[in-house]
């Protein structure tokens, strides 16, 4: 506890010194973080392969390679992000002027998961550091390495007075979140989520909580092959290529017109074999389930026997290797495990319904997830998701691009989550958006003034409405 | 009659159970769908208006009631201000409701995004009435719950009573009462809450939001300070000064300037210009002045009275202090030096109190401030263009006014909100829209463009494709494509 207090202490100390204010050391922070990651490549991808068994692509794809362009971006909008913003003012006020500034909140505890140890710390990392604050970092326990890299690395590149890496387990969160921040940002589950928000509130410490849920995938009739192979591609890669389903954006499950389902599980074991091979335990390019306790957490959703008579394809679990093969479900029951918790690994169901226009009621009864996916090219259909349906973000005909989007905000809605970053949003997450007006001595209104009558109440209600002509009249004494 | 009798046995049964039907009943009307249309949003504004409009008489007595506040406070403060708001969500809604489109890189070509807002669901407003919360939620398109103040009785119940006469009460509801229906609100689930008050029942809201994950809007408090530089129009000054202080609500508004901060030089003469605007507002008899508010009752009367009979502080009364407890009056009162430890400077006052700090040189109020909880706002009168820079770049507070007070609350272009203890989000203008809305994110791809890179198995040549794609080097990316033709 002492370790932590002190280190707290020591960021506090930096951010009133007000280096972190410069935008000369948030750039040498920004560029330090990209010097990192090109030095570090290997041992990134030597670290996500034993935690996670990523392969070097995946991970240079969902980590380094998605930090280095979020790194180059800030570095590249930074002064534009930092200039006061100015606002008009209503002329009843003139002279004055108006602006919003941004400032840094403070000391900030950022809190990130195990399937992109990485990426999760270093995101909101970039966006901490562009708008001032000094930084807590605490990456999860589960990813061993990836959390030794993170403490080892930081310090050498970083400026360690104002960037610091905490490691261990629930009782370290518990003591840091006994802690005061000025901002917390916890990626992770929204059991977890609720606790951090609890511990929050005692400061009255605003949260940014990026979460989860079970994020569907609508699949509308297709007429076209060439489209239907692409999106069957797309969804394998939404599911099973990305850290092999545990992944908060990933594909949960899929809603598709019953008519539809046996060729869409063609497609899939076809698209499957040819990703990963006969034997996808072989497979170099598919990762595996992050330890023990997940693993069996996946093996239970299996066991239930209505849910194991539903699987069509794959079911292989390896509990020596922590894996599990892409598996693929076929209406198992709704009222099952593997339908109300988000699934969080390579197990795919499909839910049929006899028009795909019930997708849409079927994603509302069910709490709103982070993401939604519509593969469809009826433009009405379209229309009816975008306005029926609410989740964080909403994807037409395809899976996890958003990632590389620097001008969407990335966040939930209800159960997946509060508040978003990305681009330009992890800059305003970050900061206090300071509203500053100024006035002159110059221009006096008298009514403004008591005592009261009648002539300042009907100046007053003229200027509220910002009735300048009836204003004038008024003070010409032509208005009655 | 009827229905005020119903009020009131709703209001006898308000537990838990009851507000979980009123919220369920809600939901029905939301997931309907007719909140968010705008026709729906246009009609529940627009009855707003009508209601403003035909009814001010009798909110300007229930605020009398509440408050003895002058009339012209509640027409203008209260009625116009909120009024102000709604004609602009009616001119500017259509606009506000219209995605915003996003421009995507090559990276993810061929594709289109946009920021689409949609309302959260059924939100709920722990707050005085008047605030634009109720504008905001509206515009947005949300269904909600008003939970009033209980410590302003006439005001709560004139509420209750016009909401049910000219809004949607299938969507719009009020609760009335104190603490067991507030909790019995807070146990709910809700889409979004916004409180205004104290911090301390602000940490309540957030835990209990924190439950279900419900996002919330706090609009707190603080010490909000005033530094008086010296070489300034002082006549002016302390005239702004003093409407931002006693000429809304008597000093128990959110932003009231708390406290001043001078030099020990400037003092006197600010001490001097003060009184005789004080006088020139409010009379030789301030007490009986009737463009002055009352205290809003005796648990608050009794906790001014014990910041004045705090020992280290009843000697530094340099102006005012009288009080009449039966009329729950107490008069514009300066006090000079108080000790910084004392009870008057250690928590919010709320009040017509006006402490005097002095300091040796004026940047040293900045410290001040600094070594404090964050108020809501900060005010600083100067015609110095330095400290107003180091004003501003070294002050944190919600918002900053220079050479006024209280008016950025009448700016619909400026953000209005705290940051840490003086609370979280903002409202006015577009601001209250969007505290009310989630931005969701939608991007549309084309089937084309599918480059074979993103997908297993993976090899090392995908890897130097990768990285030139992700890099969003067009020229890369024309190589890759080229070098990879078949799909």
């Amino acid at each position: 506890m002492g370790e932590i207090e002190d280190k707290l202490a020591e960021l506090r100390q930096t951010f009133r010194s007000g280096i972190t204010k410069s935008v000369a050391w948030r750039k040498n922070q920004l560029r330090a973080l990209i010097e990192l990651l090109q030095d570090n490549e290997d041992k990134i991808f030597k670290a996500l392969h034993q935690d996670l068994g990523k392969h070097p692509v995946e991970t240079y794809r969902d980590e380094i390679g998605l930090i280095k362009k979020s790194a180059k971006y800030a570095l590249s909008c930074l002064d534009k992000w930092m200039a006061p913003k100015k606002r008009r003012l209503p002329l009843l006020f003139f002279p004055a002027s108006g602006e919003v500034v941004s400032e840094p909140f403070g000391v900030v505890l950022i809190c990130s998961a195990w399937n992109f140890p990485i990426n999760l710390a270093l995101e909101p990392l970039i966006g901490a550091i562009a708008a001032g604050n000094t930084v807590m970092l605490k990456p999860s326990e589960l990813a061993v390495e990836c959390a030794s890299f993170l403490a080892e690395t930081i310090p050498l590149y970083l400026d360690c007075k104002a960037i610091k890496v905490t490691n261990g387990g629930v009782d370290v969160c518990e003591q840091l979140l006994q802690q005061k921040w000025n901002k917390i940002f916890f990626t992770g589950s929204p059991r977890v989520g609720s606790i951090v928000m609890s511990a929050a509130a005692k400061h009255l410490t605003p949260v940014t909580l990026e979460l989860g849920g079970k994020c569907p995938a609508i699949l509308d009739t297709l007429s076209s092959p060439l489209d239907i192979k692409v999106t069957v591609k797309r969804i394998i890669g939404g599911k099973f290529a990305s850290c092999n389903g545990q992944v908060c954006i990933g594909v949960d499950y899929i809603l598709v017109e019953k008519k539809f389902a046996a060729t869409l599980i063609e497609l899939l074991k076809t698209t499957i074999k040819k990703f990963y091979g006969e034997n996808p335990k072989d497979s170099k390019s598919i990762s595996r389930i992050i330890n023990e306790y997940h693993f069996e957490r996946l093996r239970k959703l299996l066991e239930d026997p209505l849910v194991a008579d539903a699987i069509v394809h794959g079911g292989l679990l390896d509990k020596e290797n922590l894996f599990i093969e892409p598996t693929i479900l076929l209406d198992p029951p709704l009222d099952a495990e593997i339908m109300t918790e988000e699934i969080f690994g390579p197990i795919l169901p499909i839910i049929t319904l006899n028009n795909i226009q019930e997708s849409i009621e079927f994603i509302n009864s069910r709490p709103k997830p982070l993401v939604i996916y519509a593969f469809t090219k009826d433009e009405t259909f379209k229309k009816q998701i975008v306005s029926g349906t609410s989740s964080g973000s909403l994807i037409f005909n395809d899976t996890l691009v958003q990632q590389l989007c620097d001008v969407l905000p990335f966040g939930g809605v209800g159960q997946s989550g509060i508040g978003r970053y990305h681009g330009h949003y992890s800059f305003e997450t970050f900061s206090h958006e300071k509203a500053i007006m100024q006035r002159s001595f110059f221009l006096e209104l008298e009514p403004r003034y008591p005592p009261w009558n009648d002539f300042k109440m009907k100046f007053l209600r003229l200027a509220y409405d910002f009735d300048y002509f009836n204003l004038l009249l008024l003070l010409l004494g032509l208005k009655r | 009659m009827g229905s005020e009798e119903e009020t009131k046995k709703k209001n006898e049964v308000f537990d838990a159970e009851a507000a979980s039907l009123f919220v369920k009943e809600l939901r029905g009307t939301f997931a309907s769908g007719k909140t968010k249309s705008y026709g729906w949003r246009v009609s529940q504004l627009k009855s707003l208006m009508k209601m403003l409009n035909e009814r001010e008489p009798d909110i300007v007595d229930a605020l009398r009631q509440d408050l003895d506040k002058p009339e012209l406070e509640s027409s203008i403060y209260e009625v116009a201000l909120l009024k102000t708001s709604i004609k602009s969500a009616l001119k500017e809604l259509k606009h506000w409701m219209t995605p915003e489109k996003a421009k995507t890189s090559i990276t993810t070509f061929p594709s289109s995004a946009e920021i689409v807002p949609e309302p959260f669901g059924v939100v709920l407003i722990i707050s005085p009435w008047n605030y634009p919360f109720f504008v905001g939620a509206i515009a947005a398109g949300n269904a909600l719950v008003l939970k009033p103040s209980e410590v302003a009785p006439a005001s709560s119940s004139l509420l209750a009573k016009l909401v049910g006469e000219y809004m949607d009460l299938s969507s719009i509801r009020v609760v009335e009462g104190a603490v067991a229906e507030t909790s019995a609100l807070l146990d709910q689930k809700w889409d979004k809450i916004c409180y205004t008050g104290n911090s301390r029942v602000a940490r309540i809201v957030m835990a209990a939001a924190a439950k279900h994950l419900t996002p919330v809007l706090l609009e707190l408090g603080g010490k909000s300070p005033v530094v008086f530089d010296s070489g300034i129009n002082l006549k002016v000054a302390c005239r702004r000064m003093i409407m931002g202080k006693w000429g809304c609500n008597n000093g128990q508004a959110c932003i009231s300037p708390d406290h001043i901060i001078t030099t020990k030089d400037y003092a006197p003469k600010l001490l001097e210009s003060l009184k005789n605007e004080l006088e020139n507002f409010y009379g030789k008899n301030p007490l009986e002045s009737k463009d002055l508010s009352r205290i809003v009752n005796s648990n608050h009367f009794a906790r001014l009275s014990k910041l004045l009979d705090d020992d280290k502080v009843s000697g530094k009364i340099v102006h005012g202090g009288e009080r009449d407890k039966n009329k729950l009056r107490i008069a514009p009162t300066l006090l000079l030096d108080v000790p910084r430890d004392s009870l008057i400077m250690s928590e919010e006052i709320f009040g017509p109190l006006l402490p005097i700090l002095t300091v040796d040189k004026i940047e040293d109020s900045f410290d001040i401030i600094n070594s404090g909880t964050k108020p809501l706002a900060a005010y600083l009168f100067t015609n110095n263009k330095k400290l107003k820079q180091q004003f501003v770049e070294t002050v944190s507070a919600g918002g900053l006014v220079i050479n006024d007070t209280a008016v950025h609350l009448a700016v619909h272009s400026l953000p209005f909100g705290g940051v840490q203890e003086s609370g979280m989000g903002a409202y006015h203008g577009k601001f209250s829209f969007d505290v009310f809305s989630h931005k969701k994110a939608v991007l549309s791809r084309g089937f084309i463009g599918d480059v074979p890179v993103r997908y297993p198995p993976y090899t090392k040549g995908k890897l130097r494709l990768l990285k030139v794609l992700i890099s969003g080097s067009l020229l890369g990316i024309i190589r890759a494509l080229l070098g990879w033709s078949k799909a």
